[in-house]
């Protein structure tokens, strides 16, 4: 049973390799962390280190519209691809279940995903911790990956999700750009719209609520709670101060990344190849 | 049925949305068995396969694979046992041919070294070490059978095994096949090329729209077809018109004769007995004319019946 998805799941990372993406992912998030890190003050004016909430807040900002579209990307054709070169009906006919040909595929793509955010994000927390020995740095920079590497994986199954849907690669990778651009912009502004145009205004819990129906809103709760005020504005200054602790948001995380996955695996069950 | 039935289809019928691709399909394959499935495209061939592979179920009927129906969880043993190879199968591209032969084998439950010694036996372990992107169709398609080969499958299921495959590796392909079999490998050949393919099989079955045409031995489907034999005689001129034996059999071309099966030694006897015969070319009806004439006649069937029901109305 676990044979089978290990043999598809080391294909899967091994492609990943191949095609530069693990290496391509790690060096664009090392880049970009330790610029941050390092460059974050240049805009007031200085070069130097600004606080280490400030540095974790300025990179969930960013990685919150780079992750989901990296994952999107990697994974948007996982099942479509196969299925438009044959390969997808010929793997039916293996001793292998639909469920275990799913998970393979994202224990393959989801370690290269994580493993690029551990890296690449990593990196910069170690240099940090190098210097300042700051035991801050180690949980701070902790709980931004982890929570890093869950909305990756959550994208990878949505992206899967639109795989399974859709029976051409160039309608997949349309609706994946449409994904992306709904949950990265398109959800924020419209709780903003809503925040602004309802006269009674909805409550803190209820827009806290809201934000539990996107998976890039939490990854930017989890990350910015820790922040004063004065860094954050918009929709997420009011929703910060919920009471939503940082465990529940978590294992909302966890279920995002499940649920799609859960989905994608009915669908292919139901799918006709 | 004997005991050696190693696929049987009942009844089986199958529809997309409303398109019947199926109808009251009844056919069985024993063990060791060459069975050959000719049709146009669209005439249910790969839907066949697939159910008998389980990757579909039936709307209605029965099909059973090595004693159990293939779409059950109790076929999950055999479809180890089970060889395909699809019809435009594109394998990974920036892959080695070892690469994605050896996924394929480890799938099965099998090794690299399983998946060498395959390679050489089709012929490519020359560029195992090559991007399946620089391969040719012809490689590509013999990839595709070591692919199925895997495991010394006990049925195998060849959707147009031989397309672009040069001479030469068709010949070898064919001996394989014929190597298969004597180890007792029943094999389903799906094929659009119909010269070449009759030595192979045992029995033969014609499929068009969805309907079985006829299934049985060429010699029996030759039969059944009552097509002529063609006899082909130079050096008799005109006097086979005189001769009361021969004038029935004579075709528009004074040198070609029709004569029916029964009759052929007769005929032949009689020709020989012509001291000046120069030559003659005897020629029984091959599976391309067998399979023409199914074909013909159904539809020539089917238009009588819709002239029928148009007259009813």
């Amino acid at each position: 049973m676990m044979k089978e998805i290990l043999t598809v799941a080391n294909k899967e990372f091994h492609d990943g390799l191949r095609n530069r993406w693990l290496i391509s992912i790690t060096v664009i998030f090392a880049v970009l962390s330790i610029g941050l890190t390092y460059f974050g003050a240049a805009a007031s004016g200085t070069v130097g280190m600004v606080s280490l909430s400030t540095t974790v807040a300025s990179l969930a900002s960013l990685a919150v519209f780079l992750i989901p579209l990296i994952a999107l990307l990697l994974s948007y054709d996982s099942f479509v691809g196969e299925q438009e070169s044959g390969t997808l009906l010929l793997l039916l006919t293996y001793p292998l279940s639909k469920t275990q040909l799913l998970l393979g595929k994202f224990l393959g793509q989801g370690s290269i995903i994580a493993l690029a955010t551990l890296l690449g994000f990593g990196a910069s927390a170690v240099l940090l911790f190098v210097q300042t020995s700051n035991t801050d740095i180690i949980t701070t920079f902790g709980m931004f990956i982890m929570s890093a590497i869950l909305l990756g994986l959550s994208f990878t199954a949505i992206a899967y999700t639109i795989s399974l849907v859709v029976s051409e690669k160039s309608k997949a990778a349309g609706f994946a750009l449409i994904i992306w651009f709904l949950f990265a912009l398109a959800f924020d502004l419209a709780l903003l719209a809503l925040l602004v145009s309802v006269d009674q205004g909805i409550s803190q819990q209820g827009l806290t609520q809201l934000m539990m129906l996107n998976p890039a809103d939490i990854f930017r709760l989890i990350n910015l709670a820790g922040l004063d005020n004065s860094d954050v504005n918009g929709a997420l200054a009011i929703a910060i101060k919920s009471s939503l602790s940082q465990g529940q948001l978590i294992s909302i995380m966890i279920v995002w990344v499940i649920a799609p996955l859960v989905i994608a695996n009915l669908i292919f069950k139901k799918k006709n190849i | 049925m004997t005991s050696s039935t190693l696929v049987s289809l009942q009844n089986v019928s199958k529809q997309y949305k409303k398109l019947n691709v199926l109808n009251s399909v009844d056919m069985h394959l024993n063990e060791g068995e060459v069975l050959g499935l000719f049709g146009h495209n669209g005439a249910g061939k790969t839907t066949m396969m697939k159910l008998i592979l389980g990757v579909i179920s039936p709307n209605i009927g029965r099909v059973s694979v090595m004693g159990v129906a293939p779409d059950s969880k109790e076929a999950w043993y055999m479809r180890a046992k089970m060889g395909y190879l699809p019809e435009n199968v594109s394998f990974y591209e920036q892959l080695t041919g070892l690469e994605v032969l050896t996924y394929f084998a480890k799938l099965k439950g099998f090794n690299k070294e399983h998946a060498i010694k395959l390679l050489e036996q089709v012929g490519v372990d020359h560029a195992m070490k090559r991007q399946v992107k620089t391969y040719s169709k012809g490689m590509r398609q013999r990839l595709g059978l070591a692919q199925a080969f895997i495991g010394q499958p006990k049925l195998l299921l060849l959707d147009e095994p031989t397309v672009g495959l040069d001479p030469i590796a068709t010949a070898d392909f064919y001996k394989t096949v014929d190597q298969l079999k004597t180890q007792g490998t029943s094999v389903i050949l799906c094929s659009h090329v119909l010269p070449g393919v009759e030595q192979h099989i045992d029995r033969a079955l014609i499929l068009s729209a969805g309907n079985v045409l006829a299934m049985g031995t060429l010699a029996e489907l030759r039969q059944q077809a009552n097509l002529p034999v063609v006899i082909n005689h130079t050096g008799l001129n005109g006097c086979v018109r005189d001769d009361s034996k021969l004038s029935p059999f004579m075709t528009q071309h004074p040198s070609i004769l029709h004569v029916p099966e029964h009759e052929k030694l007769e005929t032949l006897r009689h020709l020989l007995a012509y001291e000046y015969l120069d030559d003659l070319h005897v020629e029984s009806a091959n599976l391309e004319q067998v399979y023409q004439h199914y074909l013909a006649n159904h539809s020539a069937d089917k238009a009588t019946l819709k002239a029928n029901g148009k007259g009813t109305k």
